[in-house]
């Protein structure tokens, strides 16, 4: 309780205790903060006071400038370029034949028609999926939400349980709902009691995109239940006791109370889950590897199969897609942005 | 108890649980089911036998059948509970089963044996937990590998960010200098750029510096987290800038009042990016799945997952180092969950 009213409280994990392990841990930092400083005094000697903060910038830009600007740029050069060498002077320049590659289709609503049909199957999927995935995080994480916000008692233990599965890693999700869903699962066993038969859940087309909507959901909307409670929290309960006086019934006030105030939360979450959505990769390869056929493949899984997992790697195909999702994100947190802003103005 | 009884027992002020009530517990307990039960069941079935993992439908706990040493045969013999011509039950040995007959033995007077339809037996059988699913692949398999290879990117990589994000913050939350809404575009610009749609070239300049297979591939390009030099510089910010001036008048150098002053005081915030960090890296895995390519450089999550997907699953084996990878994290969880939760819902970032 403590903490969360003193954010200080924190500190304790860090600096509490003083057992003989941390103290030698804390000796060692000291020493070799130490020891840079022997560098770093004389620096500041060198080039001034007003500089220093370039010093302290550095290794977090060199980071950034090696392994985000440099390659962002470097994307778009092998976009334009084919064959399957990695190294940038052996690939011929192609011009926009990868983008044509792509874009080259009969029939957009038939991926089948399309030269890349695995692109164009990995879209369709996205466009089940994505609007599945946030009417369910949406609609689950309102109640659950909701249900947590009513002053009820173990609050703290109903919030963790639904939290805990966020923590999860997406080989362990995947792995702990393959278990269940297996020819002779937990689930299959619930069916055979029922009188029903045993269902290959994650052999039928449907049924696995079910379970890959069923299982990111499960293991995503712990999260933003956290985020919308903190909305419904920061909703003044006098509102509600002018609404009750003035005769308004549960569905009334969360219709006219509720709902219009947490807006602003719920964009944010909708922004959220949508940038993730489609990005959605490790999840689905570890539980379904895309498959069956290609019914669960998503756009990242495209882009690593037609660059890592095959024979042939084309890397300008690749490199092509992913610029084309960049765009794709870059056009989600502009609206991401843009309602954050809408949420800090309400 | 007393607590259990007031919470079902709540009423909301009114005389009769209300229909909301109902449906608030009702919805408690569908949730913890669904929320934690598989988690639940993923640890049981981790416990048993391959013998009763094949067993359909599953029994919750992990049981095996009860065996029996007896004079005269050399090895154990398996259980049956029978029920004998005259109605009466008792618990039989069984020696051996020709087609559809079971020869058993009573285990009080070996002497004799008892032919029976095998359909009339059932198992006895009771709680025993498997720990060989636990010790065998730790012998067997490069689990221990594995193991250490995530430990060292988790460890190795949270202290590198820590370092370089906090270095990074300072400078961007204590000085005024040219550039300096320049810098803090471009990072909160990265944020916009996972690492998915950078994966061809980033994979190349792995290549190029030579860390293919390397944990350092692994460690080095998420060190410099956007998310955590933003969390650590707006934390910064509260932090008076007098402490410097002083510290500045006593001839520190500024590379002493970042470790001395601002660090020790910005500890809540690192404590919560340690936190994160730790998940993340425990947890990542396209980009560790692109980088390491050889077995023995896998960490835990693409070695669980190339286990899961070869052919015949071991699934004794499988369930068990499963329950091992969400190990470390249901503990840091369970000892830190307020600075988690609260950290969330403060900052908005996972």
């Amino acid at each position: 309780m403590r903490a969360e009213s003193d954010p200080g409280g924190a500190r304790s994990v860090l600096t509490g205790a003083r057992s003989a392990p941390r103290r030698a841990l804390q000796g060692s930092f000291n020493l070799v903060m130490n020891v840079l400083d022997l560098v770093m005094a004389p620096l500041q000697r060198a080039i001034g006071v007003k500089r220093m903060p370039w010093v302290f910038l550095l290794p977090n830009l060199a980071i950034f400038g090696i392994f985000v600007l440099f390659p962002m740029l470097l994307n778009f050069y092998y976009a334009f370029t084919g064959g399957t060498n990695l190294f940038p002077q052996d690939r011929p320049f192609v011009g926009t034949a990868n983008f044509q590659r792509i874009f080259a289709c009969g029939n957009f609503l038939q991926p089948s028609s399309c030269q890349e049909d695995t692109f164009w199957r990995a879209v369709h999927n996205a466009f089940i999926f994505v609007p599945a995935q946030l009417i369910a995080l949406v609609v689950f994480s309102l109640i659950t939400a909701m249900v947590l916000n009513r002053t009820l008692s173990f609050r703290g233990f109903f919030r963790s349980v639904f939290f805990y599965p966020v923590l999860l890693s997406p080989v362990v999700v995947a792995l702990i709902w393959k278990w269940i869903l297996q020819r002779d699962g937990l689930l299959n066993a619930f069916l055979q009691l029922l009188g029903g038969h045993k269902v290959l859940f994650l052999l039928n087309a449907h049924w696995a995109m079910f379970w890959v909507v069923f299982t990111t959901t499960w293991a995503t909307m712990g999260f933003y239940t956290l985020i919308l409670l903190a909305g419904l929290q920061s909703i003044p309960t006098e509102l509600y006791e002018a609404g009750s006086i003035d005769g308004a019934g549960a569905w009334q006030s969360f219709r006219y109370v509720t709902l219009p105030l947490l807006m602003p939360t719920m964009l944010v979450v909708l922004v959220l889950a949508l940038i993730r959505a489609v990005q959605l990769f490790d999840e689905v390869y570890a539980f379904t590897g895309g498959g069956p056929g290609t019914a669960t493949t998503f756009i990242v899984q495209y882009i690593y199969n037609t660059a890592f997992a095959t024979q042939i790697r084309r890397f300008g195909l690749a490199a092509a897609a992913s610029v084309l999702l960049g765009v794709v994100l870059l056009a989600l947190t502009l609206v991401q942005l843009w309602a954050g802003r809408r949420s800090d103005a309400t | 108890m007393r607590t259990v009884v007031t919470f079902l027992s709540r009423r909301n002020g009114r005389a009769r649980p209300s229909v909301t009530d109902v449906l608030t517990a009702f919805y408690l307990f569908l949730g913890v089911l669904i929320m934690f039960g598989p988690v639940l069941w993923l640890v049981l079935s981790s416990f048993k036998t391959p013998a009763a993992l094949d067993r359909f439908p599953p029994s919750l706990l992990p049981t095996s059948q009860e065996t029996v040493q007896i004079k005269g045969y050399d090895r154990p013999l398996p259980l049956f509970t029978v029920t004998l011509p005259d109605g009466s039950r008792k618990k039989l040995a069984e020696v051996r089963r020709i087609g559809l007959e079971a020869q058993m033995v009573d285990p009080n007077a070996p002497g004799t044996i008892i032919k029976m339809k095998a359909s009339s037996t059932t198992p006895v059988r009771s709680v025993q937990f498997e720990w060989s699913n636990y010790s065998e692949p730790l012998k067997r398999f490069a689990f221990l590998t594995y193991l250490k290879n995530s430990v060292i990117v988790t460890v190795t990589a949270t202290l590198i960010t820590l370092i370089i994000n906090s270095m990074a913050a300072f400078a961007l939350s204590k000085y005024r200098f040219r550039g300096q809404y320049t810098v803090l575009l471009v990072i909160i610009g990265t944020l916009m750029i996972p690492i998915s749609v950078i994966l061809v070239p980033v994979y190349l300049v792995i290549v190029k510096i030579g860390w293919l297979n390397s944990l350092w591939g692994v460690i080095i390009p998420g060190a410099a987290t956007p998310t955590g030099v933003f969390l650590l510089r707006q934390y910064m910010l509260t932090i008076p800038d007098e402490l410097m001036d002083s510290a500045r008048i006593d001839g520190a150098s500024e590379w002493r009042i970042y470790w001395q002053i601002i660090l020790p005081l910005a500890a809540p915030a690192m404590a919560v990016l340690a936190i994160f960090s730790v998940m993340w890296r425990w947890n990542d895995f396209l980009w560790p799945l692109i980088v390491l390519t050889h077995n023995e450089m896998f960490t835990l999550q693409v070695g669980l997952n190339s286990f899961q997907g070869q052919l015949n699953i071991q699934w004794h084996f499988v369930l068990a180092m499963t329950v091992l990878t969400l190990l470390p994290i249901t503990l840091v969880f369970a000892f830190l969950q307020r600075y988690i939760t609260t950290g969330i819902a403060t900052t908005g970032i996972k």
